[in-house]
């Protein structure tokens, strides 16, 4: 039979225990919401995306029509006439985007298949952080670089009067370079997932490296080569440093990448650095133009990870 | 017999071809990788050689002055500081903080799936537009027009967020589940064993994606130009309400100089910035190779 201070203490430690049982309880809650507001920051983040840059479009398109300037092409809004033609800006991103994109995927894929299919392990290891280091250098450097170095090796190419010092082709080849581990990185993440068994079987009937790489294992992983090429693209779109710093300040509408072109990103920049006051027309361009880019390079991510999940094969 | 050999003639061929062919293509593909590497050499050649003349401990203490010659990055560093120490202690409980909701305490509903799919979209956003986002929520709605320390080092969170987000996700993802799970027989509630098991099981991967997080941070200029918009800045910030410049757009203001002397500095400047960023990322490679190979994982 337990005395009465035995029941007493036995009741003590229960207590303690609810208490503590308590407080850890309570102390989770606290965190729990803690962890919940933190989430809160990266929503409001995109909705205060959106809000941002949809209503000073829509001051600017309540001055400007939205036809005048997805469709019009020349793009002159700091001089009078005004002209809020977009297109030229469009252009000018799409140029340097697409020399970049080209140069990506080739010495990205060439890459990849290198050290997937042919290079030792060993090789591999050391040669995939020096590429990596690439993409670990700002942009404001291979803007420079660009400047610097590439466009007077190709006004040496092709002629001092026909390379102006800013130029699309010498941005886009340093982004291309830029860009290049990223499609590689990629790339590669989906060749290493085709199955050993079906490089075997090729080989088993005769087949050459050369014809297993191009005919089993990129066919194989064509989804994920496509969506790399997707996703760096998108980069290059929004890519600012190096377009504004080596591509130039002129608007132009052109397919000769060795014309000055203005990028959408360096004009958003331009106009920045600038005495434009704010709730100007001018100061509400940048939004407007920042609405389109953003909505272009969202567009690209999600097609881009669409083929990656769409398309991926299911190996067992 | 003389059919049969003309065959036997004729696969040789091919097959000689075919040998060929795939020789030639392994030198294509490793082409590839050669050009990457070379460009990469010509980049830091171009940048050594252009700036090396110019770095001294004068460059690293003085002001931009408007002779090439006289001009440092003081108050560029600084500012780099400023923004960078900020950017941690704002982004570091954040991003840790959304990445253990997510990975540990929301049920994989559609809601919670939705949440992952925008930060994924947020690290896709270009930074430029976060620079958007900074100058008007910022700079005009919060601070009333201040191109503040604050205002840079807010704009900067929100643009590193997603990918110390991922980083801290993927760190503890790889936290085998049998180490809650005991955790849990033990009695402790869902708070504890993220306290006591998850986090210190993930905190080296983490440490390492927060590393490099912060270093794109330092690296980044577009937002930080249309934040700050200051380029010529000789003095260094003294609290986090002042104005500010940071080396990526010191760097920007001299290359943009049409005077060829400003050039040499600008290489300078990138040599600091660059060993910076290279001996941080080094730390984080470090970090990783050196808790990722446990026995008993």
């Amino acid at each position: 039979m337990a005395t009465t201070s035995e029941i007493q203490s036995n009741r003590d430690l229960f207590e303690r225990v609810a208490r503590r049982r308590r407080r850890q309880h309570a102390e989770q809650t606290v965190f729990t919401w803690l962890l919940r507001a933190a989430v809160l920051i990266s929503i409001l983040t995109t909705v205060g995306i959106v809000i941002i840059l949809v209503s000073q479009s829509v001051g600017f398109f309540a001055e400007v029509s939205p036809w005048e300037f997805l469709t019009g092409t020349e793009w002159a809004p700091l001089f009078s006439p005004q002209k809020f033609g977009v297109l030229s800006l469009v252009g000018g991103t799409l140029l340097v985007a697409v020399i970049a994109g080209l140069v990506s995927l080739t010495l990205g894929l060439g890459s990849a298949i290198f050290l997937s299919e042919y290079a030792p392990e060993r090789l591999r290891r050391v040669l995939k952080p020096i590429l990596e280091v690439l993409a670990g250098i700002p942009t404001v450097v291979y803007g420079y670089f660009a400047l610097t170095f590439v466009t007077p090796i190709l006004q040496n190419i092709f002629g001092h009067d026909q390379v102006i010092v800013f130029n699309a082709l010498s941005a886009g080849l340093v982004m291309g370079l830029m860009i290049m581990p990223m499609v590689s990185t990629l790339s590669e993440d989906a060749m290493v997932a085709v199955p050993r068994s079906l490089r075997d079987a090729a080989y088993a009937l005769g087949a050459t490296r050369f014809e297993v790489s191009t005919k089993v294992v990129i066919p194989a992983a064509l989804s994920g080569i496509v969506a790399s090429f997707i996703l760096g693209v998108s980069r290059a779109i929004g890519e600012t440093m190096i377009v504004k710093i080596a591509a130039g300040a002129t608007p132009n509408l052109t397919l000769n990448p060795l014309e000055s072109i203005q990028a959408m990103t360096a004009y958003i920049v331009q106009v920045s650095l600038g005495e434009t006051p704010q709730g100007s027309l001018e100061y509400k361009t940048i939004f407007a133009v920042g609405l389109l880019l953003f909505v272009m390079t969202l567009a690209m991510n999600i097609v881009g990870r669409w083929v990656i999940s769409r398309f991926r094969q299911q190996y067992e | 017999m003389n059919k049969q050999e003309s065959i036997i003639n004729k696969r040789q061929k091919l097959h000689a071809i075919r040998v060929l062919r795939d020789r030639i293509f392994v030198v294509g593909f490793a082409l590839a990788v050669v050009v990457g590497i070379l460009g990469l050499a010509a980049l830091l050649f171009d940048v050594l050689i252009d700036g090396l003349p110019f770095l001294n401990i004068n460059f690293l203490s003085s002001y931009a002055s408007r002779k090439a010659e006289n001009s440092g990055i003081l108050a560029p560093l600084a500012g780099t500081i400023w923004i960078v120490g900020m950017t941690a202690l704002l982004t570091i409980p954040i991003g840790v903080g959304t990445a253990i909701y997510l990975e540990e305490f929301a049920s994989k509903n559609r809601f919670n799936r939705l949440i992952e799919l925008n930060i994924a979209n947020l690290a896709g956003v270009p930074s430029v537009i976060y620079g958007l986002l900074g100058l008007a929520v910022f700079v005009q709605f919060l601070f009333n027009g201040s191109r503040s320390v604050t205002a840079g080092a807010l704009t900067m969170t929100l643009l590193i967020l997603p990918i110390v987000v991922i980083a801290s996700q993927e760190a503890m993802k790889a936290v085998p589940s049998s180490y809650r799970d005991a955790a849990y027989a033990m009695g402790a509630n869902r708070w504890q064993v993220v306290k006591a098991v998850v986090l210190p099981q993930a905190l080296p991967g983490m440490m390492s994606g927060i590393i490099l997080a912060l270093s794109r941070a330092i690296g980044e200029s577009a937002p930080i130009l249309i934040i700050s918009s200051l380029v010529w800045v000789t003095f260094i910030p003294t609290s986090p309400d002042s104005k500010f410049t940071v080396l990526p757009l010191q760097i920007f203001t001299w290359v943009s100089q049409p005077q060829h002397s400003f050039r040499g500095i600008a290489a300078a400047a990138i040599i600091v910035l660059l060993i910076v960023l290279l001996s941080m990322n080094g730390i984080a490679i470090w970090i990783r190779s050196k808790y990722q190979s446990r026995p008993d994982q």
